[in-house]
């Protein structure tokens, strides 16, 4: 290869060498739990593994969201390039890769959060429902689509104005506005709080101002806030990257058990947080979708050598 | 050692076809929300219409009444027009008042600045001070004039004005002027000066302290230097505000539109005069002269020199947000003590 | 090694200094102390004898104001009241009349057109216009006051007032472009500038995740302005509200310039003439008659009237920061 054409390629991918087979969690073995050292084989499940399976079981797995041969642009650069997905309510899809592999981008297409962007650009079709959500109003389509971001991002207003926002806004058939402060609003509010986790430790006083609430306490009002107008999928951005790992552990917790109701899609950077709660996994790579499949697949038995790469840890 | 292998991208494109979404469309809106839309539109609009039309009218007939001669002549009261000549002596007149203005208010006020962001001791005393400067912001010019005409009529301080035959003191001229133009900037001055000092970071302070440094050390060779743009912008906003005031010219400097000096050296300072500002209201149909195009040449170069002023002032600021900042402080938009 | 700046290393010098220092600048700030409180107190007792022999009264009507002040300046004071005889309510409506819609419509315009700048123009518009409206806020009010008596007033009283409107009423004023009107249209230009530069910069600085949150939520970008942005600047907003505010009431001479400079008692039970009778408020007042300060009675008057207006200038700055104590509470600031 001459350096010319070396120019036209991003630069190569620097690579650790191993000397094991790939897991992503190996097990800490003996009682005392210090001085765990490299096995090659786990003896036991992981602790990772065995926190998966007492996840909770969930009836039915129902599709919610397809995504066909999708390509997103912003400016000259297509940054997704042709992914094929299915999103599915009653499970939990995780979109993990390095950074700059698309996967946010890809994330918010899906509630068309792209377009608030200038120069954004767009192929394929996604579809909620069976409907293509471009020929839905967007508005409409945010409210059954929600999305929780990566920065905790509560309002200046009190923890029910937060919670209640996008209720209040709501305009039912006649075009009026409900009163923030009807029975029914307070009722969801209550209920969103609850199904967060949010609402014992909040509920004496629900006026208090948002801003604060510690970072994870946010973070989980802002889930609330956005299961709030019952979503049928919630979106979720590397949600507990800005946060300590008990609150990482709560948010997890909670994803695991919103899971039967929602759909939802969750960007991560942190492999052992994918194993932990997803369903299926996405694996996308400067733009492509690498691998996807079920999350025991791909990561004990990765079909892509990129994949295996990854999940191995080296590179990311 | 694994060889690093390059992975070349796709470089196509999709083979479907492409859209550009634009901007979110309020067809959708309730009727409400569309017209406030629409309202915001149509304000902005004219926003900018009637921001135009005051430029373009003030420069139009500016230019078409303002005559090179006049920058340089005196003003000679005559019936007729032509000969009464121009307004050299309001021009001199706003260039002393202000040289007078900000000489008073720039060290005044960069040194209560000082102060209150360094010092502030006794608590009582410094936030008494606070709310003092906040009210002497918001105090009328003319409440300050009348003031200013009160104190300055005794006769112990008539030295700095004309004293007549009789013994009364007039209490006007460029020197009782400038100094009540010096307490009116005081409070911008200030503000630009403690909201820079306030931004700067702890680490200078506490750095100099480390090495055993007196604060008034620290101010005079650290904080003052850091701080050089910003004071710099407050004094050239004091300099705008200033520049742009009649009530105090009228009543503390007479309302005529030559340069009356006083006899002596400091003749001139104790004399009266005109500046730009009450020599636009002489000659305008309120005033004696009514000579509606001297008016809109003087106005237009009084807009010059603060278009000059504001150019400055952003010229110093151009590379620093903090003197940026300092310049809306300045204007008492964000008084740091009323947040 | 002794550094930069110290001349005298010997560590007492050294603390003399910076306590010197320290007085000696907190004498300038005690000046500045002394100065407004002189003032305060100098204007309250000049002021003193003109409300003493009025009582509360002065604030009401009966005659006026400019008949009251030619019989002090003649030194004959009007039948059946002493020399200090003074009823300040024509010009006390006249400042009411000309600020209060002066205020309003600027705050109305200048959310809408700050909105509209930030929010919804293109950004080669708002990058040619925001340098505009930062230099319209530094012109002196004077020239505004000439555009206002040479352009606006002509053409009000071409356009507006018809000659028999001004028949009809020729008896008790003359009905000409400088009256009330003109003046809360000049003074609303005239304070437009300053509040559109607060409330732009205001909502500029609304962090971005909060409208994105907004929009992932389904709110409309209006109504995130409304709910999320606006009220994020609206201590801004307030504390620019407050300044246009102080700045209208004083403006003395370009409403002396353009509002009618008589002491009209404008009528609103005159319909739409109402809109077109001349009017003076009190800082214009001051500033008409600052001729005659030497004269007693006149003086105390006048000195009254400045009262006041210190007064309005010092409640002003409380009830802001009053109101943004209590909005500051929910959000950063």
């Amino acid at each position: 290869m001459g350096s010319a054409l070396d120019s036209l390629t991003p630069p190569p991918i620097r690579r650790i060498a191993l000397d094991r087979a790939p897991t992503v969690a190996p097990a800490p073995t003996g009682g005392n739990g210090h001085g765990a050292t490299v096995v090659s084989e786990p003896s036991q499940p992981s602790r990772a593994a065995r926190l998966r399976a007492s996840r909770p079981p969930v009836a039915s797995v129902r599709e919610r969201m397809q995504l066909e041969s999708v390509w997103l642009a912003y400016g000259e650069n297509w940054v997704v390039r042709d992914v094929s997905l299915t999103v599915r309510e009653g499970e939990v899809l995780a979109l993990i890769g390095a950074s700059g592999s698309g996967k946010t981008t890809l994330l918010r297409s899906l509630n068309r959060l792209t377009e608030i962007t200038e120069g954004a650009a767009r192929a394929g079709r996604v579809t909620l429902d069976g409907e293509d959500v471009h020929s839905l109003e967007v508005n409409s389509l945010r409210r059954r689509v929600s999305m929780v971001f990566q920065q905790p991002n509560p309002f200046p207003m009190s923890i029910f104005d937060n919670v209640a926002y996008s209720l209040a806004e709501q305009s039912p058939a006649r075009g009026r506005r409900r009163r923030r402060r009807s029975p029914e609003i307070e009722q969801a509010v209550i209920e969103a709080l609850r199904r967060a986790g949010l609402y014992e430790e909040v509920a004496g006083d629900l006026g208090r101002p948002a801003l604060r609430l510690s970072g994870g306490q946010q973070q989980r009002l802002c889930i609330a806030r956005a299961l709030a107008a019952k979503p049928e999928v919630l979106l979720l951005d590397e949600p507990c990257s800005a946060l300590d790992p008990i609150s990482t552990a709560t948010i997890e917790e909670l994803i695991v058990s919103l899971r039967s109701q929602v759909a939802i899609v969750i960007v991560t950077h942190n492999l052992q947080q994918a194993f932990r709660v997803a369903d299926h996994v996405a694996f996308m790579h400067l733009g492509e979708l690498v691998e996807y499949g079920a999350a025991e697949q791909v990561f004990d038995r990765p079909t892509q050598e990129r994949t295996r790469e990854y999940v191995s840890g080296a590179f990311g | 050692m694994v060889a690093p292998t390059a992975d070349a991208p796709i470089s196509r494109g999709p083979s479907l076809p492409i859209a550009r979404p634009g901007r979110e469309s309020t067809r959708s809106w309730p009727l409400l929300d569309r017209g406030f839309y629409w309202a915001c539109w149509a304000t902005g609009i004219g926003l900018c219409l009637i921001a135009a039309w005051v430029v373009l009218y003030m420069m139009v007939k500016g230019l078409a009444f303002l005559e090179p001669s006049m920058l340089v002549t005196s003003p000679k009261p005559e019936i007729t027009q032509q000969g009464s000549g121009g307004f050299f002596d309001p021009i001199v007149g706003t260039f002393v008042i202000v040289a007078i203005g900000t000489a008073l208010a720039v060290p005044i006020g960069m040194g209560i600045a000082v102060w209150l962001s360094e010092y502030a001791r006794p608590g009582w005393l410094a936030r008494t001070v606070e709310s003092a400067l906040e009210t002497l912001a918001g105090v009328p010019s003319v409440v300050l004039a009348l003031f200013g005409l009160l104190v300055f009529s005794r006769g112990f301080l008539g030295f700095l004005s004309e004293s007549s035959v009789s013994g009364g003191v007039t209490g006007t001229s460029f020197l009782t002027a400038g100094v009540a133009m010096g307490v009116l900037a005081t409070p911008l001055v200030v503000a630009a000066n403690y909201e820079a000092l306030a931004l700067l970071p702890s680490r200078l302070r506490e750095g100099s302290h480390a090495l055993g440094k007196t604060r008034i050390t620290t101010i005079r060779y650290v904080l003052l230097p850091a701080i050089r743009a910003s004071s710099a912008t407050g004094g050239v906003l004091a300099m705008g505000r200033i520049v742009g005031d009649t009530a105090i010219i009228t009543i503390l400097l007479g309302g005529g539109v030559n340069t009356e000096p006083n006899g002596g050296f400091l003749g001139l300072l104790r004399g009266t005069g005109a500046t730009l500002t009450s020599y636009i209201f002489y000659e305008s149909p309120a005033g004696e002269g009514n000579s509606h195009e001297k008016a809109y040449a003087a106005a237009f170069v009084l807009l010059l020199i603060v278009l000059a002023l504001n150019g400055l002032a952003v010229w110093i600021a151009r590379d620093r947000s903090v003197a940026r900042r300092s310049i809306w402080s300045a204007f008492g938009w964000d008084l740091p003590w009323t947040r | 090694m002794i550094g930069f700046g110290q001349r005298a290393p010997h560590p007492h010098a050294a603390a003399r200094r910076d306590r010197r220092a320290e007085l000696t600048l907190g004498a300038f700030a005690v000046g500045v102390l002394v100065v407004i409180a002189a003032m305060v107190v100098t204007v309250a007792i000049k002021a003193w004898p003109s409300f003493s022999h009025n009582g509360l009264a002065w604030f009401g009507s009966g005659a006026e104001p400019d008949a009251s002040m030619r019989a002090m300046r003649d030194s004959t004071p009007l039948p059946g009241h002493s020399i200090y005889y003074f009823r300040a309510w024509p010009l006390i409506w006249g400042t009411i009349v000309t600020t209060l819609p002066a205020v309003l419509i600027a705050l109305v315009v200048s959310t809408l057109a700050a909105v509209f700048l930030t929010e919804f123009a293109p950004s080669a518009v708002r990058r040619t216009v925001e340098p505009v409206v930062r230099l319209l806020a530094g012109v002196p009010s004077i020239i505004y006051g000439l555009i206002g008596i040479l352009a606006l007033a002509p053409w009000i009283e071409h356009d507006f007032i018809s000659n028999s409107r001004k028949q009809s009423v020729i008896y008790v004023v003359q009905l000409n472009g400088n009256n009330l009107s003109t003046g809360a249209v000049i003074l609303a230009v005239m304070i437009l500038p300053i509040m559109v530069a607060i409330t732009m910069n205001a909502l500029a600085a609304v962090p971005g995740s909060w409208k994105e949150g907004s929009a992932a939520l389904g709110v409309n970008r209006w109504r995130t302005i409304w709910r999320v942005s606006l009220r994020t600047a609206r201590p801004a907003i307030v504390a620019g509200l407050i300044l246009a505010t102080a700045r209208a009431l004083g403006e003395a001479v370009m409403l002396d310039l353009v509002a009618g400079s008589r002491d009209f008692n404008a009528n609103p039970l005159d319909g739409l003439t109402f809109l077109y009778e001349p009017v003076r408020p009190l800082a214009a007042t001051i500033f008409q008659e600052a001729g005659g300060l030497n004269i007693g009675a006149l003086s105390h008057t006048l000195y009254a009237i400045a009262a006041v207006l210190l007064v309005s200038a010092t409640l002003l700055s409380l009830a802001g920061w009053a109101t943004k104590r209590s909005i500051a509470r929910f959000g950063v600031l």
